[in-house]
Order: C-alpha cells, then structure tokens, then sequence
C-alpha cells in the first residue's frame, strides 16, 4: 500500500510545501481583482481562438470549394474599391483607439473620451462602408448565390461584420460609461479588452482582403 | 504556514427567480444543466423504445401512433420516414443536450469551481447566459416536432444532399431540418460560452497551492474537454451555417449539380460537395466523442481512486493521457469516411493516427486497473457504476479498432456493428460517468443520501441490460444487417437475425424500465433520504470540505489553502487513511 502510493504520487513529507506563485494556483492575486483581469484576458484569447476557428473552418471550405471548381468554373467576382476605403477607416479606427488609451494612461480623461468616441464613429462608418460595398455588388447583379466566389464573399464580409457589431457594441458601452465618469478601475480590463479585441479584427480584415484579392 | 485567509462573502441573491431561475450562481446553474440533461436523457429513450418496437413489429396497428402522428403514421402505423425523424431526433438529442451537457456542463459546472478552490465560476453571467441559450436549443430542436413535415430525417450527422436539398427529399426536410440546424447552431453558440468560462475558471481562479498538478483529474478532463468543444463547436457553427445557406438562399457549398430527387432534377445548385460536409462535420464530430467520454473518464479516475483507498495510479500518466487523446481526437476524423471514396494513402494516415489514440486510453485503463489492484474496495453504487464505465469503456474501445481499419472498415461501414460500437462507448459508458457521477455526489448537491440498496439493483439491471442491447448488435454487423432502415421483415438474408432484433427490443424495454428505479431514487432521495454528511466518502478533494448543500460562495468566506495532491490516500503515516487536500499537516517520512 506505502509501495503503491510513494511509487505513484509525490507525498509531501516535509513542511508544507512553498505556495507556487505561477498560473493562479498559489499567488496573492489568486483573489480579487487581479483574478478577474488575469481571467478577463484569457477568456478574450480564448474566444479569440474560437474566432480563428470558424474563420479557419469558412477558409478551408473555401479553399476545397474552389479547387473542386475545374472547368474554369470559379470566377472572381469585381470586387468594389470601396473595400479599400473600408480598410482604410478599420485600421485608422485601432490607431485612434490607442491614442484613446495613452491618453487615459497619462491621465487626459477627456482626450481619452473624444479618441475613443472617434474610434467608436470610425467602427460604425465601417460597417456603414460594407453595407455600401454590398449595395454595390447587388447593384451588379451579384447576389449571394450567383457565384461560388461571390457566396464566400458575403459569407466572409458577413461573418466579420457580426463580430465588428460585436466589438462596437464593447466600444460604445466603454464609451458611455466613460462619459457618464465611471469609469474605475474594473472597467479598464473592458478598456483593454476591448482594445484588443478591436485590433484582432483589424487582422481578421486584412488576412480576409488578402483572401479576395489573391484567391477569390 | 499559509493559512486561509477570509474576506467578505458575496452576497446570495435574493428572490426565487434570481435564484433558482436566472441565477449566476454556478451551482444553480450546474443542476439546471442536470436537469435539462434528465429531461432530454428521457425524451432521447422514449425514441428510441419506438424504433424498437416498431422494427421487430413493423405492420402492428397501434392507434396513438395515428393520434400522434396522423399523416406519419396514419392508420397507426409508423411509416419508414417516421423512423427516420425518430432516429434523427434521438441521435441528436442524447449527443448534443445529454452526453454533451450533464458530463461536462452539469457537473463541470457544479464541481469546478469547488474542486479548484475557487467561489465561482469566472464569468458568472455569461454562465447563466450559455444555460438559457442551451435551453432555448433544446426549445428549438424539439420544436421540430410540431413543425410542418415533421421532424428531420438526416440524422445526427445531417449529411447533405438529404439535408440540404429541402422539402423534396421527404416531410421532414422543410422547416423541421431548418430547426434542426438553427438549434444545432444556438447550441454551439452555448457551448462555445460555457468553454471560454471552463478554461478561464481553471487557468485563473485556482486557489492558493492548487498548482495544475495537483488538480483533480476531473477538473483536467474538464479543462480538455472545453478546448475540444472550443475549436469543435466553432467549426460546426460555421459549417452549419453555410448548410443554412444552401438551404435557404440557393447557395452551393454542399450540394452538387444534377440532383434527381423524387422524380425531379434540382437545378438551382451546382459545384457544391457533399464531402466537404463530411470533412466539417467529422472535425468537429470525432472531438465530440471525446467531449462526451472524457469527464466520464474523469469521474471514474476520481471515484476508482476513492473507493479503492489508493492514490490514482500513475497521475502524470493520466494527465498526459487525457491530454494525448485531446490532441489525438483531432488528427483522426478521415476514419469516419473511408467509405467516402478517400485516398487509400489518407486513410492509411487516418487510421494510423487512430490506432494511435489507443495508446493513450490504454495508459488510462491500465492505470484504472494498477489502481483496484490490491486497493481496499468499497462496493458503493457510485462505485459499481465506475467499474462498469472502465467495462464498456474497454468493450466499446476495442470494437473501434476493428473500425479505424479501412479495410474492415468497407465491411462494417453502415452496419449494426458501428451502432454497437458507438452505443457501447459514447452511449452507454459516458452515461454510466454521469449516474457513477450522481451517486457519489448527490449527497454534496442536494444534501441527502441515494438509497444503496436501489442504486444496487439499478446498477445490476443497467449493466446486464446495456451489454443485453448493444452486443448483439456487433453480430447483425457481422451478418451484414446495415443500420438506418426501419424494417427488415422482408429481407430473406436477414431472417437469421430477427430473433435477435426481437432480443434486443426485449432488453430496451427492461433496461428503460428500471431506469424508473433511479428516477424515483432520485427524486426520493432528496426530499426522504438520511442527511448526508460533510464527507460521506472519506474522500480528499475541496468539495469535501464544504456543507452539504455548500453556501452561495462555496467556502463561505474563506479561500482555502491546498497543500496536497488530490488523491492521497493510504499515506504511510498519516492518522487516517486520507488526507484532505487542505490538510495542514505534516506527514512524517516513512523512509521513502
């Protein structure tokens, strides 16, 4: 029985062992607020990965979906240029972003407000653009099951453009809170949370821009 | 010497809708789970005794069936679509909102927190929100039945064309399949909330001196599992979607050109591939067995553990095995679909891979055994009902290896064979986790003892009455007796194995019958059975520590302190024969 124990498990026989501050499992910060940011940000990555997933999972149907399409069946579809404005709007939207938070880091509560409001404007005037970009293409006649490329299209743009929602929806509660000055310390996990889910869907765009303009 | 420190508790909510209805607290919210799951668990075996009963009696009028099912079943007897929507509805139903919901959402909910020393669960309210949406799936899905059409006829796995070329393929390929993917897609929107919250919990919230290592294997099993039901689940929404689409706005993603369904030529589609469902489907799928086994295989390790009054044998072993067959489940999805014309190469691949997830759960089952060997025994229901997983777990595994060969695999494909084997290691071992689960910690949830004596002869006549259902179902395999065909009263070479289909039937009755015997227990047992103790098992882990029922914040106050591993029992030394994870005290060398 002793046998089987000490071969099979660590028996501690000295004075209880030192707590092991790493991974939650033993530090001070184990409790309270600490917990809830460290805990905030790993649930962030981890929904940032089941992101990627169904992104991964949407690519690899679109990369099967073209190659079984021989007989020069796919066709790329024209894409409007509005995109590029689009893309424009999203990235200057995460740089306005991080002004907004380096404003807060030094204390310029009311710059912070305004970059941030215009980081939130610049998101909505993003959405606003897809919309447009889709106008555009029903305008041509190009509808979600006209092509196979142009099913992917609106599949992508559709997809991406729920999370945005999502993230505007993050960016405008930052936002109001801020304006309504509660904004303390707990809510800055929302800050950087938020932050950084905005600037995963900067790459998300561009990885998807990359997706159209070079495969699809 | 740390000791545990204490803060102001939290404040329990107040109100019974707060409390009991839309309550935050993960403990509410593990035994709605529950719940949901008894529900489901009972709806699912309902189907099920159906298609029994009408496949050894396939031309007997019954007149509730007509009642019931007018156009279905007119005149009372269930027609082959009929069967089909059952069959379906039953799959889906036990796979989804049972084996995926009470192992790991019910009990992963309710035991985490505790078990890591933690108050709650990380996010609260996304908790509470990934129950309702689950609910609002099963609302959902069973609507299905009401629907015009009825329930789909796809099965669980929804291969198109059947489930993507809409009502023309048969009744139940309008609305009821739209449902059906519209649930299936709410529920992967549920389980990707409860995962984020599962990984959190466990990689933030642990409490002092609760390193990874000295995790309950529940907790581990629960933490693999919310990754493979966080990549998973993502990549069914995603496919479901786009079947959605095809369905819906005449897209192409699945569906081929030149359909002729039902005397007509679908020309709305073309281009599309059904394989390319199956690729989705199955990358999500295989995971899925695991997301259903593994906090099966968790329990088992923590009670075989308990009642043998030894420590688990070989703990690191275990972890990197369940940890293997995490990284494993998602390398092997090919072996569902040798059939599908794959290349020999690939499926030589997928099936090395697979005979390589053996080696993990051989670790575990030799592990399971090193640990009763020689232990001191307790004979407890929970107890039996973790034999009995480690027993059909064994059974069912060892049919899968005739199936992860491509060339047996051409044989058994579609046969009863694979019905028995996944009934034998999906079903029935996974749900043998959940009632080994029930019986070890209902005195912990509802504060009160099971009756022994009941959960004894449930246990026996489940046991015999499971390996009554689903081994002969290995041989009608053999026989060449294929799966998803509602009658086979006319097909001459299958008369040999008609008697053992009246067999089967026969032991479905029983076996669904005594289950009665542990709803009652159940039901019994919490408002008449003995008050239960803080901790009837002797066993070690935190849950043990707390009230039975636990306070609104599990520890009331305190943080506790952890300086042990989780299964220390027979410790050379020590004053009893288990020390409590949170025992302070030092155990004198025993010259080791």
């Amino acid at each position: 029985m002793g046998m089987a124990a000490s071969l099979t498990h660590d028996v501690y026989q000295g004075p209880p062992p030192p707590l092991d501050p790493g991974w939650g499992g033993g530090g001070d910060d184990s409790e309270g607020r600490g917990a809830e940011r460290r805990a905030s940000f790993t649930g962030l990555f981890v929904g940032l990965a089941a992101c990627t997933m169904v992104f991964a999972a949407l690519t690899s149907a679109f990369v099967v979906r073209r190659g079984l399409t021989d007989m020069n069946e796919w066709v790329s579809i024209h894409k409007p240029p509005i995109l590029f404005w689009n893309t424009g709007i999203l990235l200057l939207s995460s740089v306005v972003l991080d002004m907004s938070r380096r404003a807060l880091k030094s204390g310029a509560r009311t710059k912070f407000n305004v970059w941030w409001s215009g980081a939130t404007a610049l998101g909505i005037l993003f959405l606003v653009g897809q919309a447009y970009a889709w106008y555009q293409l029903r305008q041509a006649g190009m509808f979600i099951s006209t092509t196979p490329a142009s099913s992917f299209f609106y599949v992508f743009t559709a997809a991406h453009a729920a999370h945005v929602l999502g993230g505007v929806a993050a960016l405008v509660y930052v936002d109001i809170q801020a304006l309504r000055l509660r904004l303390g310390p707990a809510k800055r996990t929302w800050i950087d949370v938020t932050a950084i889910f905005w600037h995963f869907l900067d790459g998300l765009w561009l990885y998807l821009m990359i997706l159209f303009y070079v495969w699809g | 010497m740390a000791s545990p420190s204490t803060h102001t508790a939290h404040h329990a909510p107040e109100g019974f809708i707060r409390k009991y209805i839309f309550s935050v607290d993960h403990k509410v919210i593990g035994i709605q789970y529950y719940f949901l799951g008894l529900f489901s668990v009972f709806l699912g075996m309902s189907l099920s005794l159906l298609m029994r009963f009408h496949m050894v009696n396939p031309n007997t009028v019954v007149k509730w069936f007509g009642t019931l099912w007018p156009t279905a079943a007119a005149g009372g007897i269930m027609t082959p679509e009929l069967y089909l929507s059952l069959m379906t509805m039953h799959g889906t139903i036990m796979v989804f909102f049972v084996l995926t919901t009470v192992p790991q959402s019910g009990f992963g909910n309710y035991f985490l927190p505790i078990q890591i020393g933690a108050e709650d669960m990380a996010f609260p309210v996304l908790n509470m929100m990934s129950f309702w949406t689950t609910f609002l799936a099963l609302v959902v899905m069973v609507a299905a039945f009401f629907v015009q059409g009825g329930a789909p006829l796809a099965g669980w796995t929804a291969y198109p064309p059947l489930s993507g070329a809409g009502p023309l393929t048969g009744p139940g390929e309008g609305m009821g399949q739209n449902l059906w993917i519209l649930s299936i897609a709410i529920f992967c929107g549920a389980s990707l909330m409860g995962a984020i919250n599962f990984i959190a919990t466990t990689v933030d919230l642990r409490c002092k001196g609760m390193t990874l290592m000295r995790m309950p294997l529940t907790c581990w099993t629960w933490l693999v599992t919310a990754i493979l039901g966080l990549l998973g689940f993502a990549v069914l929404l995603a496919a479901g979607v786009l079947l959605l689409l095809d369905r819906t706005v005449g897209t192409s993603f699945f569906l081929p050109a030149g359909l002729y369904i039902n005397d007509h030529i679908i020309a709305d589609h073309k281009g599309g591939s059904p394989l390319l469902w199956q690729h989705l489907f199955w990358f999500f799928g295989h995971p899925e067995v695991y997301i259903a086994i593994l906090p099966g295989m968790g329990v088992a390790s923590q009670l075989l553990s308990t009642f043998s009054r030894k420590p688990i044998f070989g703990y690191k072993a275990m972890v990197y095995a369940i940890l293997s067959i995490g990284f494993l489940g998602f390398l092997v999805w090919g072996h569902h679909m040798f059939m599908s014309g794959m290349n020999p190469y690939s499926a030589m691949a997928f099936a090395t891979l697979t005979m390589c997830i053996g080696v993990p759960s051989a670790i575990k089952t030799f592990n399971w055994i090193g640990t009763l060997w020689g232990g001191k025994i307790h004979f407890t229901t929970a107890m039996m009902f973790a034999l009995g997983f480690v027993s059909l777990f064994v059974t069912g595994g060892v049919s899968g290896i005739f199936l992860g060969q491509p060339a047996l695999d051409l044989y058994f494909h579609d046969t009863y064979f694979v019905v028995g084997h996944f009934h034998m290691i999906m079903g029935v071992a996974a749900i043998f986790g959940m009632f080994a689960g029930t019986f070890y910690w209902f005195p912990k949830m509802f504060g009160k003892m099971m009756n022994e004596t009941l959960g004894k002869i449930h246990f026996y006549c489940t046991f015999i009455g499971v390996y009554c259902i689903f081994t002969p179902m290995h041989y009608a395999g053999l026989a060449g007796n294929p799966r998803r065909y509602s009658d086979f009263s006319n097909v001459a070479y299958l008369a040999p194995v008609m008697p053992l289909h009246h067999f089967m039937t026969y032991a479905a009755y029983f076996t669904a019958s005594v289950q009665l015997i542990f709803l009652f227990n159940l039901v019994w047992s919490m408002w008449k059975g003995p008050k239960a103790p803080v901790n009837p098992w002797n066993a070690t882990t935190l849950e043990w520590t707390v009230p039975s029922p636990p306070p609104f914040d599990n520890f009331a106050g305190v943080h506790p302190v952890v300086y042990h591993g989780a299964y220390e029992y027979g410790v050379p030394g020590a004053a009893t024969d288990f020390i409590m994870q949170t025992d302070p005290t030092v155990v004198p060398s025993s010259g080791h």
